[in-house]
């Protein structure tokens, strides 16, 4: 059994007595990527930013490494729907950035965050500011920069559905690329089905009004996984028993 | 940028001539409008006069505009911080640009006298407003959800201004600190024409008083002049500031 890293225990949360939320619990093993999958407006963010701290949940909590941080933001590295690279800085400072809010120094925040550029396949974007990257390069520099917040538990927040299909694809075997050397454990908030099923190791279907966990399926196919399985009768089968439940 | 100000040169040389025209065949007597070779030539022979006036101006323009822009700063940034001090004193900070500066500076002269103070005093109240309000819209403004992502990192308060408002205020910064400058120069003349020892508003009332017409545009020209570089000083600032505006999309 693998070390449980975060664990999301009963959390519900109303806004303006509306409930968004009801009963939401979940775990996230070490080195694990988890989905959470549902229909856009389902409260799939403001569950995430429950988690990241920033909001307070009405009932439950958040643990992390054993840990109560519930309504303590700056635990988790969170990555919004938007890159929200910032576009005064360049890509090797704007991937700085954690370092330089927890005090790091300017020169040894650059030198750690050049040692990663070519892992994330980012080399020779260093110099360069966000406006002159694609999509793609900026989803990945914005990963960067959600690693070096911490390399513990990672928030991604549909990260590639802003991104055309064929950007898409080559971001997602790039992004079990990069998961397998850097093993960051992950919850990844999807609408798009083939994606949830592609990268994960198990996924959580969030139903709508209010978002409660209307089940869990676990992907068995080992990783490293190519981005060929989407194309195997597995890979279907998960999809039609996923479709049957949403 | 030759090309782009081609019309514009070409529109200021054609009414030059036309002036001029005017002037050669007398539709207008010479002491009432002075032609553009008149001015040149008052402006060459004024110079070394026109220089030390110019050098009071500009020390009045630039030690106001320093006050107004550190005020003006100060004030933005406890504004967009404390929402309190926003409703308090906003519609207040309207109401001073109401005030005509030509009604402040004979007061300002009454209580500070006919030294520096006065000038400076009125150029920082002219110079402050645009400051300010460009600043505060700037901060204001800032992305949300870059705010919340530095605050999912555990930001403090001045990392959020230092790495998230203040830069992504720096363009409504530099737009109010344009204003800024301009009205620095013109706040100078103006406090000088109502009372003071030197300056190029005195140097025009001097003029004026001698029916000097030729004289009185070559100091209009000037003080034109030193507002125009003035704002070219903040534009070439600003982009100093700001390499990633005009950025061409390469991958």
């Amino acid at each position: 059994m693998r070390m449980k890293k975060l664990e999301v225990n009963h959390i519900s949360k109303c806004f303006d007595g509306k409930p968004i939320l009801q009963d939401i619990s979940i775990t996230l093993n070490q080195g694990e990527l988890v989905s959470l999958l549902g229909v856009s407006g389902g409260g799939k963010t403001t569950l995430f930013n429950i988690i990241a701290g920033l909001l307070p949940p009405d009932e439950g909590n958040v643990i992390l490494n054993g840990k109560d941080i519930t309504n303590q933001p700056g635990q988790i590295s969170y990555m919004m729907q938007k890159d929200l690279l910032l576009p005064y800085r360049t890509i090797e400072d704007n991937a700085a950035l954690p370092l330089l809010l927890k005090g790091v120094n300017k020169r040894d925040a650059r030198t750690q965050v050049s040692l990663l550029f070519a892992q994330f396949g980012l080399e020779g974007t260093q110099k360069k500011y966000p406006a002159q990257l694609s999509g793609g390069m900026r989803q990945r520099a914005a990963l960067l920069r959600t690693y070096l917040f911490s390399q513990d538990v990672a928030l991604l927040d549909e990260p590639f559905s802003a991104l055309d299909t064929l950007t898409k694809r080559s971001i997602h075997q790039w992004y079990l690329d990069v998961m397998e050397k850097i093993q960051l454990t992950t919850l990844f908030i999807t609408h798009d089905i083939d994606e949830a099923i592609l990268l994960s190791d198990r996924i959580y279907l969030l139903s709508g009004n209010p978002g409660r966990i209307a089940a869990e399926i676990v992907i068995q196919e080992p990783k490293p996984r190519r981005d060929d399985f989407s194309l195997t009768p597995e890979f279907l089968e998960y999809k039609r028993k996923i479709l049957s439940l949403l | 940028m030759l090309k782009h100000n081609l019309p514009s040169t070409l529109a200021v040389v054609f009414l030059l001539l036309i002036w001029q025209f005017v002037c050669i065949i007398g539709l207008v007597p010479a002491y009432m409008l002075p032609s553009p070779v008149d001015v040149v030539w008052a402006f060459v022979s004024e110079w070394p006069l026109l220089w030390d006036h110019a050098m009071i101006t500009l020390q009045e323009a630039f030690i106001g505009l320093f006050f107004g822009v550190c005020i003006g700063f100060v004030a933005a940034i406890l504004m967009d911080r404390f929402d309190l001090l926003y409703k308090a004193f906003y519609p207040l900070l309207i109401i001073t640009q109401t005030i005509p500066s030509v009604a402040i500076a004979p007061l300002l002269v009454l209580w500070f006298g006919y030294e520096m103070t006065p000038k400076i005093i009125l150029i920082v109240i002219s110079t402050f407003f645009p400051i300010t309000v460009g600043l505060l819209e700037g901060l204001r403004s800032a992305d949300r959800d870059a705010i919340a992502l530095l605050r999912s990192m555990g930001a403090t308060q001045w990392q959020i201004y230092r790495y998230i408002k203040l830069p992504s205020a720096l363009p409504q910064f530099f737009s109010g600190l344009r204003i800024a400058a301009a009205y620095s120069v013109v706040g100078a003349v103006i406090s000088e024409w109502l009372g003071g020892f030197g300056g190029l508003g005195v140097y025009m009332t001097r003029v004026k008083k001698a029916f000097a017409f030729d004289k009185m545009f070559a100091v209009i020209f000037l003080i034109s002049a030193i507002s125009l570089l003035l704002m070219a000083l903040v534009e070439l600032a600003e982009r100093k500031c700001m390499p990633y505006r005009n950025l061409d999309k390469k991958n």
